[in-house]
């Protein structure tokens, strides 16, 4: 509710204010270019604004986020020695402890691979998840909110896109503290240490595409709410399959062959698993450009869904009253 | 006629025969009532409540699936630890009731309970003639999440059956066991219990806890795994922690252990640990009762 108001508060600025800047630009080119630069940069900075006021609470929040990656640091190192003394019972060649987990490998992973994974899903998560997005969209519609995008002339998705950018800056501007101090204290767990450049380019831009496929995805499920009013049920289970198939509670590899591979076919692997694979070298050389663009295939599909989904619902859509 | 009555009533002698008679509300009545209050507003939404107990169940099948494709690639979790699939599952389903107890009866009372100090509605409580702890811990029943329960149940029982039927060392429980792990299932949640309500009373301190209450989720995740997995290296003071100062490890280590007996036969250590739990029972019960008490002392309504 607050924020809506603030939003509110925003769009009366920004279209109706004689005294902006913006305003007067727009009467001296009359292109909206300038206006429309300048609305965006509104909308930043309210965002950034309302994330700075709890920042305190907001790092210690995110350090905390991190402890469940201790028990899964002692869960896999439990797992990797019983099958390293597993494996060194087949084979009595392997002398110490430290040689037996070093070269076992599940799924492609090693145990130290294993770690740096669930803390790379963690980068990935913060860039795809989009907390609130579908059901505040739902909520609009239910409430007959939309209206306002109906008659002014600002685009829904346009500003919800906008304003989730402004947010998650300022929430990167904030978390890169908690997440570079995690990751200074867990870098033994990256065996590889930094990945070549053309990777890190590519690790970059799936991170930048997984945020904008988690966008449009939560947003074309949002866009639900012009058919059933209520998503917030069907929302739980598409989160409750995304923690699941997108990777973010275990490799994807690890499944079985089957369904590993009708699930690497699906979208949600963008979401946690392609990223942090990309950054560990699991995507093998010659695959990358093709993987990359089979993702950015996914973001178009997830574009033009949501797009789709608002104009028909639009269409359907009869708002009443004032 | 006990003296401590008497002296009790002093100061409202006009009615000193009747409040000698001591007039107490009746608890598991006004329990049973709530729980069917609870069970009576569950049921008007119906559709809600199917669809809460669709998706419990469907995450519990997540985590089952993780754990099978975890036992494809190895034999036990950890070395030596005799935690192999059939015994872990027993852990799990233990993971699982205590859970399913704690987030029926405590988890929409914990969170209202934060929510009331901070809309001044506390004052309702503080009024009503029954202890007040008891008020704010039991007045909402969330009958959903007992689904888990019964998920429980069905991942129980077929990991006692494979466990009974296998092929190599094959194990049923004595009837000893199965009692004790009934009673220390109960100590667990109990330890959870006690966690959860001195940290929800620390909102009266803290006006507002939304990171503590999720430092909550974050602790109990550590309960979540046999606990010989973090005897290792810089993992002994989390395991020293979380075993004497805030016992969680023991509120599904204790029971899963005497139920599944993963080492065989059982050591002195963990007859040592089962004393302990008992006793970390008892003592965060009245901690926790003495920091909801000293919590409400400095509780100064949200005045309108």
């Amino acid at each position: 509710m607050k924020t809506n108001d603030k939003e509110r508060k925003l769009i009366v600025t920004v279209t109706s204010s004689p005294t902006q800047p913006s305003d007067e630009r727009i009467g001296e080119n009359g292109t909206g270019i300038a206006w429309r630069l300048s609305m965006w940069w509104t909308i930043l900075q309210t965002a950034l604004e309302e994330r700075l006021v709890y920042r305190g609470d907001f790092a210690i929040g995110t350090l905390m986020r991190f402890l469940p990656i201790i028990t899964q640091i002692f869960l896999w190192s439990a797992v990797f020695d019983a099958i390293g003394a597993q494996s060194s019972v087949d084979d009595a060649g392997v002398s110490s402890a430290d040689d037996m987990t070093q070269g076992l490998e599940i799924g492609g992973f090693g145990f130290r691979d294993m770690v740096a994974y669930y803390l790379l899903t963690m980068i990935a998560r913060a860039f795809s998840s989009m907390p609130g997005l579908a059901s505040g969209i739902a909520l609009q519609i239910r409430e007959g909110e939309i209206k306002r995008y109906l008659i002014q002339p600002i685009d829904l998705i346009g500003f919800l896109l906008l304003t989730r950018i402004a947010h998650k800056l300022a929430y990167y501007a904030i978390a890169v503290f908690p997440f570079a101090l995690v990751f200074y204290l867990c870098r033994d767990f990256f065996a590889g240490g930094w990945p070549p450049a053309h990777v890190l380019v590519a690790f970059i831009a799936s991170l930048i595409m997984s945020f904008l496929i988690g966008f449009f995805f939560e947003a074309a499920i949002g866009m639900i709410g012009f058919w059933f009013l209520e998503v917030s049920s069907l929302l739980f289970i598409f989160m409750l399959f995304s923690f699941f198939l997108s990777g973010h509670m275990f490799p994807l590899t690890l499944l079985p062959e089957g369904v590993g591979t009708f699930v690497q076919l699906l979208p949600f692997k963008y979401l946690a698993y392609f990223p942090a694979a990309v950054f560990l070298g699991k995507i093998p050389e010659d695959q990358l450009a093709f993987e990359m663009m089979v993702q950015a295939g996914w973001l178009v599909f997830f574009i033009v869904l949501c797009r789709v989904g608002y104009a028909r619902g639009v269409k359907r859509y009869s708002g009443f009253g004032g | 006629m006990s003296h401590s009555n008497l002296s009790q009533s002093d100061n409202m002698s006009p009615f000193e025969g009747q409040v000698a008679k001591r007039v107490g509300p009746h608890y598991g009545k006004v329990f049973l009532t709530f729980a069917r209050n609870s069970l009576v507003r569950d049921m008007t939404f119906r559709l809600n409540f199917i669809l809460q107990c669709l998706s419990s169940i469907g995450w519990t099948a997540m985590n089952v699936g993780f754990y099978l494709i975890l036992f494809q690639y190895t034999g036990s979790i950890g070395e030596d630890t005799g935690w192999d699939q059939d015994r872990f599952f027993i852990f799990l389903a233990t993971t699982w009731f205590i859970n399913a107890l704690v987030q029926a009866f405590f988890m929409p009372n914990a969170q209202e309970f934060s929510e009331m100090i901070r809309t001044g509605g506390l004052d309702f409580a503080l009024l009503k003639p029954i202890d007040t702890q008891f008020l704010i811990s039991f007045r909402r029943i969330d009958w959903s999440a007992l689904s888990n329960f019964v998920a429980g149940l069905l991942i129980l029982g077929y990991a006692l059956y494979c466990l009974a039927t296998r092929q190599d060392d094959p194990m049923i429980p004595s009837a000893m066991s199965v009692v004790l792990y009934l009673f220390f299932i109960l100590c667990g949640v109990a330890i959870m219990y006690s966690l959860m309500i001195s940290l929800s009373a620390t909102s009266i301190w803290l006006g507002r806890n939304q990171t503590l209450y999720n430092f909550w989720f974050y602790i109990t995740n550590f309960s979540r795994y046999p606990m010989e997995i973090y005897n290792r290296g810089w993992g002994q003071s989390l395991y020293g922690f979380f075993t004497f100062v805030i016992p969680v490890l023991l509120v599904v280590n204790i029971p899963a252990r005497l139920l599944a007996k993963p080492i065989d036969p059982r050591t002195e250590y963990e007859w040592m640990l089962v004393g302990w739990g008992l006793l970390a029972t008892l003592l965060s019960v009245i901690l926790s009762r003495w920091v909801f008490k000293m919590a409400l002392l400095s509780y100064r309504s949200a005045s309108s």
